[in-house]
């Protein structure tokens, strides 16, 4: 079989499942294609899962209210093995990364990390994926009886329901108690489009000038088109913005419809977080800014006068 | 406390990457110490600095004859030894974290501090597969760490956001920017670190076959459409960029 661990979110099941669930489906390995739900009260994710998969089988119990990489490397480990699992796929997600690993050396599997595309090549299972902070594509195989992959978010489509609903089974799992306390959480929020989901994007860099001009000119632009914000590592650093809307290496990686980057530099690891958007735009007042190599359209120009003047004619 | 260190050497962020044949090629590329391994080795340093048993601090690099710079940056920057496992054969992360268990089990170490992610092979496994094969914890994307006895007290992110956390050494902590800013080494430090111990590790002390082969890198640059705008007249500039946003890119409504 092919195991699929769902990703969910607010009792809904995330892009990133569906995302791999198209892996899945293409990627040529043998196999009915098994959704692995685990948590807490997660029926109505299950129900969603159903949809679009085989099977879907469901760990609902207290112990796993909240994730831990111990005990969720310890549950999909136990199900591949008793499922004997050709292909593992994880999602490309924080959590997802940090807990693969422990799958892959629990099933003395090799591990194909944060993959953007998958192809079986007999028994070998083939990879794609971004290496030396996005600028290279590298080509990697393994092969083996089993094999664990992580899959990198917003690289396949989202699969579309299948022709009949899978059946649900409920799980019994042996687990390890967790020896991480949790000793309070702080969720990122936002009045705005999220930046994974967001179509477009505005983001400000140390150019924008101070931290009214963000609200002003970033926000400001962001508020009028519909866009999400997000901002470089300098400015939060500076203590403008939360770390929340940081863009790059050490922040989110983004993949929108249009990046419009505002005195911004187009650094290394900023690139390495959006020099995958579909178009970027970027305004600068240095020609020779290296987010100008990146850019379908720039202007070279101060965002004290060309931001506001970009606000006023995008108003309808 | 012992403390080890794991040290990749990277090309420098401003260098340029190039690729010859299959293979991405770093000759003549700068290469320096990866900044988020930078961050784990600067903590290691802080811990003792603040005064929290630490015995001794190791620093350890899998890779090739030139690694040896990135230890001796290391070693500048304030840790006791390093170990080096001299090899020019390339190993995924769940291969390496072997050898990474294996020295930590035979140094006695009980916090191993590393990198969130590599900027060579952008990959975040090495932590989690190292604490996997010694069955320590880990926690990942570190911001904050404090020690008090035998309890590492922090915050890392996650997901959604971040959150405080408590654990038992031993461990395997791996760093996220905001952990601290780390120390250029000074010169009379570049010239102690010569002095300090650099060992090398015979891979064949290591049972460790890569599992997963490289077939090939290609740089794929999306074509763009550097369209340059002058904007010297800022009204007829952000107009300009609003129709092509409008009517040729079709991303605005
Ligand atoms: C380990 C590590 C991880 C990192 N991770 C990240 C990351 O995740 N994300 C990230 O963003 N960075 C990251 N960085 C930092 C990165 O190297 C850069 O320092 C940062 O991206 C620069 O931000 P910036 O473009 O806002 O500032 P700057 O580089 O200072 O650029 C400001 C730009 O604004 C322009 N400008 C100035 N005034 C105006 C004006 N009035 N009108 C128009 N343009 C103007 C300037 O010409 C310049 O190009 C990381 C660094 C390290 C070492």
């Amino acid at each position: 079989m092919i195991l699929v661990v769902a990703e969910y979110a607010g009792g809904k099941l995330g892009k990133s499942t569906l995302e791999m669930m198209t892996a899945a489906r293409e990627c040529g390995r043998e196999g009915p294609i098994t959704l692995l739900v685990l948590g807490q009260d997660v029926a109505a994710v299950a129900t969603e899962a159903a949809a679009v998969a085989d099977q879907v089988l469901v760990g609902d119990l207290p112990a796993l209210a909240q994730y831990n990489p111990e005990v969720w490397a310890a549950a999909v480990t136990q199900i591949a093995k008793e499922g004997e699992a050709s292909t593992v796929l994880i999602g490309g997600s924080r959590s997802g990364r940090e807990y693969a690993p422990r799958v892959a050396v629990k099933l003395d599997a090799p591990y194909l990390e944060d993959a953007i595309k998958l192809t079986a090549s007999g028994d070998a299972l083939q990879a794609q994926r971004y290496t030396y902070l996005a600028r290279v594509t590298e080509t990697v195989e393994a092969s083996g009886p089993v094999i664990v992959a992580t899959v990198k978010p917003g690289s396949f489509a989202p699969a579309a329901p299948a022709a009949a609903a899978g059946e649900q089974f409920d799980i019994e799992l042996e687990l390890p108690a967790s020896r991480t306390e949790i000793t309070g959480k702080s969720v990122e929020k936002t009045s705005r489009v999220a930046l994974s989901e967001a179509e477009v994007i505005v983001t400000g860099g140390r150019g924008v000038g101070s931290p009214e001009n963000f609200a002003q000119f970033v926000e400001g632009l962001a508020d009028n088109i519909g866009a999400g914000v997000g901002a470089t590592r300098a400015v939060v650093d500076a203590g403008w913005r939360p770390y929340a809307e940081q863009v790059g290496q050490t922040g989110k990686t983004v993949q929108p419809k249009a990046y419009i980057a505002l005195g911004v530099s187009g650094a290394v690891q900023h690139l390495s977080g959006m020099g995958k958007s579909k178009n970027i735009i970027a305004i600068n007042k240095d020609a020779e800014a290296p987010i100008f190599k990146v850019a379908d359209y720039g202007i070279v120009g101060d965002v004290n006068q060309i931001v506001p003047a970009l606000i006023a004619a995008s108003k309808k | 406390m012992k403390i080890l260190t794991l040290v990749r050497q990277v090309p420098d962020a401003e260098a340029r990457v190039k690729v010859s044949g299959d293979r991405v090629d770093l000759d003549g590329t700068t290469l320096v110490i990866d900044g988020m391994d930078e961050y784990g080795v600067e903590e290691a340093l802080r811990l003792r600095e603040g005064d929290t048993g630490v015995e001794e601090i190791v620093a350890l690099a899998v890779g090739p004859k030139k690694v040896e710079d990135a230890l001796r940056t290391a070693l500048a920057m304030g840790v006791d030894r390093a170990i080096h496992v001299e090899t020019d054969e390339r190993f995924d992360a769940v291969a390496l974290s072997k050898i990474v268990a294996q020295v930590a089990g035979s140094e006695g170490s009980d916090l191993i501090l590393l990198g969130g992610q590599e900027a060579d092979w952008d990959s975040q496994a090495l932590g989690a597969a190292s604490a996997e094969r010694l069955g320590w914890p880990q926690l990942t994307w570190t911001n904050e760490l404090k020690v008090e006895g035998e309890t590492l007290t922090g915050r890392h992110d996650v997901d959604d956001g971040n959150e405080g956390f408590k654990v038992n050494l031993p461990a395997v902590i791996t760093a996220q920017q905001g952990l601290n800013e780390p120390r250029y080494p000074t010169l009379p430090n570049i010239m102690k670190a010569k002095k300090k111990e650099l060992r090398k590790d015979d891979l064949g002390s290591f049972v460790v076959q890569p599992g997963v082969k490289y077939l090939g890198a290609e740089i794929q640059t999306r074509a763009r459409l550097n369209k340059m705008i002058d904007g010297k007249d800022p009204q007829a500039a952000a107009e300009q960029l609003l129709d092509l946003l409008r009517n040729e890119a079709k991303v605005l409504a």
